[in-house]
């Protein structure tokens, strides 16, 4: 962790934690910032997670403490966000996912697809409304851009808005796979009408409007995933998003949650690796540490090198990001390669625990579950592959 | 209300800790934090401020290498500004010797009405530069606090004892210390922690608080530290075979520990 010469590693020895000393290319800001989270996550998440998990809940009353931390839109500017950088934004969804991929999931949607394209694409008036209340936890939102039929390809969304006479919108269609969906007071849901896909703000106490909970899942389950009901739903005008008009608004709102992902996949697999190393110390087979086996250790350091290189990558996307000069097919490369590997350590790691990996007692199969969620959602392992391929043949292979 | 909170940067307690064998004093070249024992008189101090409807919290600190990531840990929190003693001259000073510079430090600070301090830092456990600020400073004392109000110009404060609590007040200004576990410290806020970066830390030496360095350091030290030893191995446990008494043995064994 030092950069002090008399400190430099003798042969055989190693930072197991921050084997390439990571650590130096954050600011004191950003480790300050980081170490905070880390500390919520290990006094306010990690006790509880494991039950949260089985119940299949998430306390919403965890919204305002996040708030208070500054977690929710901490990456933008005013109306009472905390305006980091995208780095601190990164390093937060890493300590938050190393706890459960469903905190994180909370934090990204909050952020990133509730309050975002309000930031971006709101009024003035629709910014004041929200944001300050949404960034202290008081009020939750979730975002609807998927729906039933309608995955990868979300142009294919049947959900309607249709303009009446007098001025106001009448919403129709179902959308699905909504987190935060049954706990939020606000939904930013997204709409084709005669002009174009739109945005629209939805109180979630709009007559018509339903969210019922999705059950039997069997991944993010410390997590609320629900269906989200638009029967007649009537808007004013003044509820639609008057910035945005077609599909960029909402790929633009998965966008920033995917520079989300591809970060806080590397704490889902940090825990996982960190898990393994620990117990294969301790777990004693023949008369030695298991740790001590060829087999083990090859485990161990490939987990190792994914973590570190992982965490390389983000941090490199989020200097460019902080920079201006990221690309969305940057971002895909990050969440395509960051949440893969993050799976394979999870899965790597479960084995080294043995019949204790598959219990709840160790974080590894939690994560494990929760990231064949991540790897599908926020542009599918497959979509992103496709992305990177026509960013570098310059054909779409998708249709 | 104008609040100074002295507080001590330690080397991070979840990395194992090690001596140097030249000075027999824990190597303090690493990383440090704020002290958690700290962190209760920062939180303390700064609903005192909040109760009090305004004033500053001011930290000040003693630390080798101009080191600050505990003092931003706890500007972050909410306090207004620091005063940090560096100087090479300060290598192995002793309890005594670190209540003078703090003192001295202290006086820098303009209109202070009270000095929290820990009961102890988690690294070097004396225990006893609290009395010794006071003392230097000609201010009155109150040990272990667990909860402190404001009354006019008396702080008022419930004292912990083995029993109970005793309730004390003293004139302000003065220095109490604050036990830890009070009170819940506060998580720094994301704003916080970038609003810290650009808060004043008055980093000072030996001559600009116009202390002799031969008084203090190993120059100035009152005491040596001949030898170190590892701790001794852990004894087994006394077994006791009940014959009718062990929950006697077992009441005095609690009670003797204090526990009960």
């Amino acid at each position: 962790m030092s950069t002090h010469p008399d400190q430099a590693r003798k042969f055989g020895e190693g930072d197991p934690h921050d084997f390439l000393d990571i650590d130096v290319l954050l600011s004191e800001e950003e480790r300050l910032l980081r170490d905070t989270v880390r500390q919520f996550v290990g006094d306010k998440i990690l006790p509880d997670v494991a039950d949260w998990f089985e119940a299949g809940t998430f306390p919403k009353e965890m919204a305002r403490e996040m708030g208070a931390l500054g977690l929710l839109g901490m990456h933008l500017e005013g109306y009472g966000c905390a305006g980091t950088s995208a780095v601190a934004y990164g390093l937060a969804c890493l300590e938050l996912e190393a706890g459960d991929s469903g905190a994180r999931s909370f934090v990204s949607v909050q952020g990133s697809l509730a309050m975002f394209p309000i930031w971006k694409f709101g009024s003035e008036e629709q910014k004041q409304e929200w944001l300050p209340r949404m960034a202290a936890g008081e009020v939750i939102g979730c975002f609807g851009l998927t729906e039933p039929d309608s995955g990868s390809d979300p142009s294919s969304m049947r959900t309607t808005a249709k303009r009446e006479p007098g001025g106001d919108w009448i919403l129709n269609g179902s959308k699905m796979w909504i987190t935060n969906g049954s706990i939020a007071d606000v939904a930013v849901v997204w709409a084709r009408t005669d002009e174009g896909i739109r945005g629209f703000i939805v109180p979630t106490d709009t007559p018509g409007f339903s969210a019922p909970v999705i059950h039997k899942k069997l991944s993010l389950r410390a997590s609320i995933t629900s269906e989200l009901v638009l029967d007649d739903v009537r808007l004013p005008e003044s509820l639609r998003l008057p910035e945005v008009t077609s599909m960029r608004g909402p790929l633009s709102c998965l966008n920033e949650a995917r520079f989300g992902i591809l970060w806080g996949a590397v704490g889902a697999g940090r825990a996982c690796y960190e898990a393994a190393l620990e117990y294969s110390k301790e777990r004693v087979q023949f008369g030695t540490p298991i740790a001590s086996f060829q087999l083990t250790q090859r485990k161990l350091v490939e987990m190792m090198v994914r973590v570190n290189k992982g965490t390389l990558l983000a941090l490199h996307l989020g200097r460019m990001k902080d920079e201006g000069r990221l690309s969305s097919a940057q971002v895909s490369f990050g969440k395509m390669d960051n949440v893969r590997e993050a799976l394979w350590i999870a899965r790597e790691a479960r084995s080294v625990l043995g019949a204790n990996g598959i219990t709840l007692e160790y974080p590894v199969i939690r994560h494990m579950n929760n990231l064949e969620s991540v790897y599908t959602y926020e542009g599918t392992n497959e979509v992103h592959t496709l992305v990177l391929g026509q960013a570098i043949t310059g054909l779409n292979a998708f249709r | 209300m104008n609040i100074v909170v002295c507080v001590k940067q330690i080397p991070d307690p979840a990395e194992p800790g090690a001596l140097d064998p030249n000075t027999k004093t824990l190597k303090r070249d690493g990383k440090l934090i704020l002290d958690e024992s700290d962190s209760y008189g920062v939180e303390m101090a700064l609903q005192l401020a909040d109760a009090a409807g305004g004033g500053e919290v001011t930290l000040v600190s003693m630390a080798p290498n101009s080191e600050t990531s505990g003092l931003r840990t706890a500007l972050a929190m909410g306090a207004a500004k620091s005063v940090l003693v560096s100087d090479p001259a300060l290598s192995g000073t002793d309890a005594l010797g670190t209540a003078k510079i703090l003192a001295a430090a202290i006086k820098r600070v303009e209109g202070a009405d009270l000095i929290l301090t820990a009961t102890e830092s988690s690294d070097g456990y004396t225990g006893t530069v609290p009395e010794q600020i006071a003392e230097l400073l000609g201010l009155p004392s109150i040990t272990f606090a667990k909860s402190i109000a404001i009354d006019g110009g008396t702080v008022k404060v419930q004292r912990q004892t083995e029993a109970g609590y005793d309730e004390c007040e003293a004139p302000l200004p003065a220095v109490v210390s604050v036990t830890a576990g009070v009170v819940e410290p506060r998580y720094p806020s994301f704003k916080g922690i970038m609003a810290a970066k650009s808060k004043p830390v008055d980093e000072v030496d030996c001559a600009a608080l116009g202390i002799d360095p031969g008084s203090v350091g190993w120059a100035g030290g009152g005491q040596e530290i001949v030898t170190v030893e590892a701790a001794p191995a852990r004894e087994a446990g006394e077994v006791v075979e009940d014959d009718g008494t062990g929950f006697e043995k077992i009441v005095a064994f609690l009670d003797n520990l204090k526990v009960i």
